[in-house]
């Protein structure tokens, strides 16, 4: 009898764990877009890409675009930002004005003096580690090319533990065909400081062949 | 040299070696053989006994079954003539209820008809009275004489009178005949009619009697416990679980289409991108509500005793029953429209989201004008499939009655199948065992034949006589002689 209750006991207590606090199921997506020199001409196809994502977003998911310039690692940078409500009604409102927000970003954007990426994924960590959100997606809508100004430290590790880090439309600058070796570096610098900070990298740059897979 | 010498060495300690084992196997040959034919003997006994004994399980199984499956027929069928000894009641209420007025009517046309029939009957006028004084004119002799002539011209003329007023007299009746024959026909054809209809409701009544006795046969052969019965009853199960289980299979499509109807506005109550384990809330919120759904059916058939898989219902009174059934039509009506709400709401969303979808590609959202029929229809289909759900109680009542039986089928075919496996495992281990004691026997062959030619040359030298026995006969036929 005993060990009837004990054993009851035991798998009421289980039982009650299981119960607890679900893990989060939503995704967080932060987006950087560089702004930096002629980069910025690329901007319309930033704009195309945050509407796919916005689509692919579903309610409680969070949702941020922020520019890449001279010191990124501030929430003034940050263009958009959104936590979706768990109501798809509510969510789609949300999603419209969104849009008109990174709309009016667009129109007004102006090119930046130099490009702080390190700066902004710091900020996207934070950001999307404050959210709490199941997955943390950040893309990286730039040529991965860092151009800091004086006195700027950035040569900090990475704490990317659960991120999974998407560089978009990694273009190649003119040095790049000069030396292709350039190109690889600094994909492969991003590559190793990513997976050194635990996270996981892609590039992806036939947008058209672009794959949302963290569902 | 040393190889071939080290060689020669190896075959011949392998040769001894051989040789030494096959003298081993020989000497313990009696022994290991009783092992190897005992193990297997043992080994055959139990797997013989369990074989009997899933063979007598079986048997008690069978034999259970079929007490259950008549005891179930026996049910069904008592229902089944208590069912139509009710119809037949109803029956008789319906069509001879009303026997007393029709006989009534009946007899009233009788009596109109008789009435009728003995005013149509022939009444032939009297012969006038004087006939006798003209006949005794008519014998007068002398018919010539003028005033003889005048009076029987009187009279001749008073007959032709006469006889016109009786033929008018005799038309008149026989109109009047006429008339009342008339009057009869209505009647003729209101009785004739009315006897039809009777006529018709006994054929009728004949019929359904014929339909209560079949019952009644089925049942008492149900419970004489016959086999025929319990085949009937089998093969009749085993029908009734399939043609359930198809039925079941077509609502749980139903059921399925309904899920979805629901399942996507109900993100909107409890929110999109919450999860139970590893369900949505909203899906599980919708199978909870169908799930409702589908007990209030159960309840309302029920209550209603249609199906009878909760006795606790069936055994409380018509009052509260009623009641019970009363609430859960209550609740399932309100399901259904709360349903009917939430499939309007689907499509609302789903309008929302291909506006939210045409804005994030640049486009303008363009309203379709047949967008209300698809609206209507799902609205419709959330409104109707609850209460269509609630009919899937019959055939599950009769798939879970009839499961027992195919259950139970299935087991006693298992535990067949295991028990001849039994059997033949039983018997491999036999034959087994003797094939193993003459593998043995092949394996020391070579001291088996030299035992046994040293047993045939022993025998030999028994049977022939020698030198000894040779001189002892001889002796003895010699001093045979001598005492001759």
């Amino acid at each position: 009898m005993r060990k009837l209750i004990i054993t009851l006991t035991a798998t009421l207590t289980a039982g009650l764990a299981a119960c607890g606090e679900p893990p989060a199921t939503n995704t967080g997506v932060y987006m950087l877009i560089d702004t930096s020199g002629t980069y910025t001409k690329e901007i319309d196809q930033a704009q195309q890409i945050i509407n796919v994502i916005l689509a692919r977003l579903e309610p409680d998911d969070a949702f941020a675009v922020a520019r890449v310039d001279t010191g990124s690692f501030s929430e003034k940078d940050i263009v958009a930002k959104m936590h979706f409500d768990d109501r798809p009604s509510v969510a789609n409102q949300q999603k419209r004005q969104f849009r008109d927000r990174v709309d009016g970003f667009v129109k007004d954007v102006r090119p930046a003096s130099h490009t702080d990426i390190t700066g902004g994924v710091l900020q996207a960590s934070e950001f999307l580690t404050e959210k709490g959100t199941g997955k943390k997606i950040i893309f990286i809508f730039s040529d991965l090319k860092e151009d800091l100004p004086e006195g700027y430290v950035r040569d900090i590790p990475l704490t990317l533990d659960g991120f999974h880090v998407i560089a978009l439309n990694v273009t190649k600058l003119n040095s790049d065909n000069i030396d292709p070796r350039e190109y690889m570096n600094r994909l492969e610098d991003w590559q190793r400081r990513v997976e050194e900070g635990g996270g996981t990298w892609q590039v992806v740059n036939d947008l058209e062949r672009l794959e949302f897979s963290w569902r | 040299m040393s190889d071939f010498s080290l060689f020669s060495g190896g075959i011949a300690g392998t040769a001894a070696l051989a040789a030494g084992i096959v003298m081993a196997l020989y000497m313990a040959r009696a022994p290991i053989q009783n092992v190897i034919l005992e193990a297997c003997q043992a080994i055959a006994g139990g797997l013989r006994f369990a074989s009997r004994t899933l063979v007598s399980v079986r048997t008690r199984l069978v034999q259970r079954n079929r007490e259950v499956l008549l005891s179930a027929g026996r049910e069904a069928a008592a229902r089944m003539v208590e069912r139509e000894y009710e119809r037949f009641a109803d029956k008789v209420h319906r069509d001879l209820g009303d026997y007393p007025t029709l006989h009534q009517e009946l007899a009233g046309h009788a009596t109109r008809l008789d009435e009728d029939y003995a005013k149509s009957a022939s009444n032939p006028p009297a012969p006038p009275g004087w006939a006798d004084a003209v006949e005794a004119v008519a014998a007068v002799p002398d018919k010539a004489e003028p005033v003889l002539r005048q009076v029987l011209e009187s009279i001749h003329g008073s007959f032709k009178k006469a006889g016109e007023e009786a033929n008018k007299a005799y038309r008149e009746d026989c109109r009047m005949r006429h008339k009342h024959l008339h009057d009869m026909a209505p009647s003729w054809r209101e009785s004739v009619r009315l006897l039809g209809q009777v006529k018709t409701r006994v054929e009728t009544l004949n019929e359904r009697a014929a339909v209560v006795d079949e019952s009644m046969r089925k049942f008492e052969e149900i419970h004489e416990d016959t086999d025929q019965a319990a085949m009937a009853l089998q093969s009749s199960a085993l029908v009734q679980f399939f043609i359930a289980g198809l039925v079941l299979l077509v609502a749980t499509g139903g059921a399925v289409v309904n899920f979805h109807l629901i399942a996507r506005p109900m993100s909107e109550m409890v929110g999109g991108n919450t999860y139970i384990g590893s369900f949505k809330t909203a899906d599980i919120a919708a199978l909870v509500i169908i799930l409702v759904e589908l007990s209030m059916g159960l309840f309302l058939m029920e209550c209603l005793r249609i199906t009878s898989l909760f006795p606790v219902i069936a055994s409380l009174a018509d009052k509260v029953r009623t009641r019970l059934a009363i609430v859960s039509f209550t609740l399932l009506l309100s399901l259904a429209s709360v349903e009917a709400g939430l499939a309007y709401m689907r499509e609302l969303l789903l309008q929302d989201e291909l506006a939210t979808a045409a804005v994030l590609r640049g486009e303008v959202a363009q309203e379709a004008s047949f967008l209300w029929i698809t609206t209507a229809a799902q609205m419709g289909m959330g409104f109707i499939l609850p209460f269509a759900l609630t009919f899937i109680a019959i055939p599950l009542e009769t798939f879970i009655h009839s499961m027992r039986a195919v259950l139970g089928w299935g087991a006693s075919g298992v535990l067949m199948t295991m028990a001849f496996t039994l059997r033949i495992l039983a018997r491999t281990f036999d034959e087994g065992g003797k094939v193993f004691a003459q593998l043995y026997d092949v394996a020391i062959f070579a001291p088996l034949w030299a035992e046994k030619r040293f047993l045939d040359v022993r025998k030999e030298m028994k049977a022939s006589p020698g030198a000894r026995e040779m001189l002892e006969e001889t002796e003895a036929r010699l001093s045979g002689q001598k005492a001759a």
